[in-house]
């Protein structure tokens, strides 16, 4: 799991059937004192994160798992809105 | 998933019988103001996809759940093809900063 920031979104009307409907967000990799890290990739979004939201994203297949759908070509899906990161 | 543009195709008549049929797209990393980034890849095309055309590609075990990709050996896919980018600009959200 890692923490995100949302900084856009994306439009795709052709895109893979069992995906049709969903959210797709541009979203800014971060550390925990919210550098960047890396490019930035879509992120399929079910928690309704919004924009400059920060976020906790899922990679891997496990991304599929929130999804309405079981089967579906994702590797990040954001599954939760971050309130606030305390650490040492 | 990897904001990408079909820059080619990869022709292979020898491969793994299981591919026969899949059509593989050469696909170079964008950036977020399309300036192509130095990596690329080769992905099963999903969704119909044309040269020069912006897309999406799902990489991992992931490419390999997709009704022409499962149980094949794919680690990206070109899942949608980009009609339009939103990049928010508004000021810093009060966000989370602890």
């Amino acid at each position: 799991m890692y923490v995100a920031k949302v900084i856009g979104n994306v439009w795709a009307t052709k895109k893979y059937e069992a995906l049709h409907g969903s959210k797709m967000l541009i979203i800014q990799p971060l550390n925990g004192n919210y550098e960047h890290v890396g490019e930035p990739i879509v992120a399929i979004d079910t928690a309704g994160a919004g924009a400059g939201e920060y976020v906790l994203y899922i990679s891997a297949s496990e991304a599929v798992i929130p999804l309405p759908v079981d089967f579906a070509p994702v590797d990040a899906s954001i599954v939760g809105v971050i309130d606030s990161i305390y650490h040492d | 998933m990897i904001l990408g543009k079909v820059i080619g195709s990869v022709w292979s008549t020898k491969k793994d019988e299981s591919l026969v049929g899949s059509k593989f797209l050469i696909v170079r990393q964008l950036d977020l103001e399309f300036k192509e980034l130095g990596s690329f890849t080769i992905a099963v095309d999903s969704v119909g996809a044309g040269d020069g055309e912006i897309v999406l590609i799902a990489t991992g075990s992931s490419a390999r759940q997709t009704t022409i990709t499962k149980n094949k050996p794919v680690d990206a896919v070109v899942m949608a093809i980009v009609d339009k980018l939103d990049i928010h600009k508004r000021p810093e959200a009060a966000g989370a900063k602890n």
